[in-house]
C-alpha cells in the first residue's frame, strides 16, 4: 500500500478512459522527444532499410523501394516509459510482417538497429502478426527528425523505446541481445501494461 | 558490481532549501538508497487520498558522495506533480521514490575529461550532480560549464558555483536570454555557434559533452556542437518537457 502524500490531490484526466492508460502513466497531447544523443540526419539518397542476420539472404529497399512497398496507416496509443502517453497517434509505414514475407527463419529475436548507433531487442513475436510497422509518417506528415524520421519502429504494444527512432534495419537472432537502454538497466521486454520499466520490475 | 533492484522506497523530507522563485530543492532521507553515479534520476510516485498516483521522474542534483539524497524541482506552471512538490511540500512529509535511473548520462571522475557541460534553465540540476562530485573528489579535470537562463533570478546554485568555479579547471559561463542585469559581463542570448567556440573546449581535444534541457535547447545545441565538429558519439543528451500541455 503506498502512502498518502499529505495534500496531494493531483489532477486525473476526467476525459480520458482509465482503461487506456496503462499504470504510472499520464496522458499529454503534445508530443515530447527523447533521446541520448543529437539527432542524426542521414540524407535520403543514402538511406536504406536492411533485414539480416538469420536469413538466407539479407534483403536491403533504398528510401524510394521502401516508399512503393504496400504500406497501412494505422491509429494507436503510445507510451513511453518516462510516463507519458499519447492517445489516438496516427501513422503510415510498412509493416514489419510485410518486410518480413518470404524469409524463412529460425530466428525468435530481433535487434533494430539505427543511425546515431542506437539498438534495442525485441521477441519476434512482437514485431510480426501486425504489431510493428516501420513508419515514415505522422499525423499525415513525414516523420520529423527529431520524432525518429525519416522512418522509426513502432511497436504499440511496448515502451516506446522498443520503436527505435531512425531504424535502418534489423538483425534476426536466435538468441536475445540486450540493447541499449536494455544494458543499461530498463527492463528487456517493456510492456506498459505490466509497467516493466526496469529490469528488476 | 551487483545491481540493486530498482524498487519503490520510502523517502522522508528532511529538508527544503529556496533556490529560485521557481525552484527548491528537496533534501531526503531514503533508507537503504543503494547510491548512484551523477547524472542520474529517480522516479516519484504521490499518492491522492482517493488512491490516485502520479508517477514523474526527477534528476538528482546531490553528488554521490552526499549523505543526503537531494533533488532538484521546478515549477511546471500548470503541472500536476511540480506544484505540488515546490509549493505544498514540506519538511517531514513522505513520498514513494525509486532508482537511481539512467546510464550515458551519467559522469565519474575516472571518465577523465576534457568536459563541457550545456545546461537549458533546470537542466543544471543533472550537471550539478556532476561538478558537486568533481569537488568531492578534487577533480582539476578540464571542465567547462555553460548555462543557460532567462535572467539572473532564474539561474539554480549560484552561490555554490561562484564557490566552485574557483577550483581548478572549472570554467563557468552563463547567458541570459530574457533580461540581464546591469553590468551584466556573460553572454546575452541564446546559445549559438560563437558561444560554443568561446566557452570550448575545442571539438580536437575530444570532450566529453553533457547537454540537458528543454527539448528545442537541447536539439538546437547538439546540432551547433556536431556542426563544430564535436563527434556525435561523445554527446550525451537528456531532455524535458513540455508535457501535460
Amino acid at each position: 500500500m503506498s502512502p498518502i502524500s499529505r495534500g496531494f490531490r493531483g489532477r486525473p484526466r476526467r476525459d480520458v478512459d482509465p482503461a487506456r492508460i496503462p499504470p504510472g502513466q499520464y496522458t499529454v497531447n503534445d508530443f515530447p522527444v527523447l533521446s541520448a544523443g543529437p539527432t542524426p540526419r542521414t540524407p535520403l539518397d543514402e538511406w536504406s532499410f536492411t533485414i539480416q542476420g538469420e536469413v538466407d539472404r539479407p534483403v536491403s529497399w533504398p528510401w524510394a523501394d521502401f516508399l512503393a512497398l504496400s504500406s497501412e496507416t494505422i491509429t494507436v496509443d503510445i507510451h513511453c516509459v518516462t510516463k507519458w502517453s499519447k492517445l489516438d497517434t496516427t501513422w503510415t509505414g510498412v509493416s514489419v510482417d510485410t518486410l518480413l514475407e518470404g524469409i524463412d527463419t529460425e530466428a525468435a529475436y530481433v535487434t533494430a538497429w539505427c543511425d546515431g548507433g542506437y539498438t534495442t531487442n525485441l521477441p519476434l513475436d512482437d514485431v510480426t502478426g501486425g504489431r510493428a510497422w516501420v513508419a515514415y509518417r505522422f499525423g499525415g506528415d513525414p516523420l520529423d527528425p527529431e520524432h525518429g524520421g525519416p522512418a522509426r519502429l513502432l511497436v504499440p504494444r511496448l515502451y516506446l523505446w522498443k520503436s527505435a527512432k531512425w531504424v535502418r534495419g534489423l538483425t534476426l537472432t536466435l538468441e536475445d541481445r540486450p540493447g541499449f537502454w536494455e544494458a543499461a538497466g530498463y527492463h528487456n521486454r517493456g510492456d506498459p501494461w505490466a509497467e516493466q520499466r526496469y529490469w528488476s520490475d | 558490481m551487483a545491481r540493486a533492484p530498482i524498487v519503490w522506497r520510502l523517502g522522508t523530507v528532511t529538508e527544503i532549501i529556496e533556490e529560485t522563485p521557481h525552484a527548491r530543492t528537496i533534501a531526503l532521507d531514503a533508507p537503504d538508497w543503494p547510491g548512484h553515479l551523477a547524472g542520474q534520476h529517480v522516479d516519484v510516485r504521490l499518492t491522492a487520498e482517493d488512491g490516485y498516483q502520479a508517477e514523474r521522474s526527477y534528476s538528482i542534483a546531490s553528488a554521490p558522495e552526499s549523505t543526503m539524497l537531494e533533488l532538484t524541482v521546478e515549477r511546471i506552471n500548470d503541472g500536476e506533480v511540480s506544484p505540488y512538490l515546490t509549493e505544498d511540500l514540506r519538511a517531514g512529509d513522505q513520498f514513494e521514490l525509486r532508482g537511481p535511473i539512467g546510464g550515458p548520462f551519467t559522469w565519474r571522475v575516472q571518465d577523465g575529461g576534457p568536459l563541457l557541460l550545456i545546461a537549458g534553465g533546470s537542466g543544471l540540476v543533472p550537471l550539478m550532480a556532476m561538478l558537486r562530485h568533481r569537488a568531492a573528489n578534487g577533480s582539476d579535470v578540464d571542465t567547462r560549464l555553460l548555462v543557460s537562463a532567462r535572467s539572473q533570478a532564474d539561474l539554480l546554485y549560484r552561490d555554490e558555483l561562484a564557490r566552485l568555479a574557483q577550483a581548478d579547471g572549472l570554467e563557468a559561463s552563463y547567458t541570459l536570454t530574457r533580461s540581464r542585469p546591469e553590468g551584466w559581463t556573460g553572454f546575452d542570448r541564446r546559445v549559438d555557434a560563437p558561444i560554443l567556440t568561446r566557452v570550448g573546449p575545442s571539438p580536437a581535444t575530444a570532450p566529453l559533452v553533457f547537454v540537458c534541457g528543454p527539448t528545442p535547447f537541447v536539439e538546437r545545441v547538439a546540432d551547433r556542437l556536431v556542426e563544430l565538429g564535436h563527434r556525435p558519439q561523445a554527446i550525451r543528451t537528456e531532455r524535458f518537457g513540455p508535457t501535460g500541455v
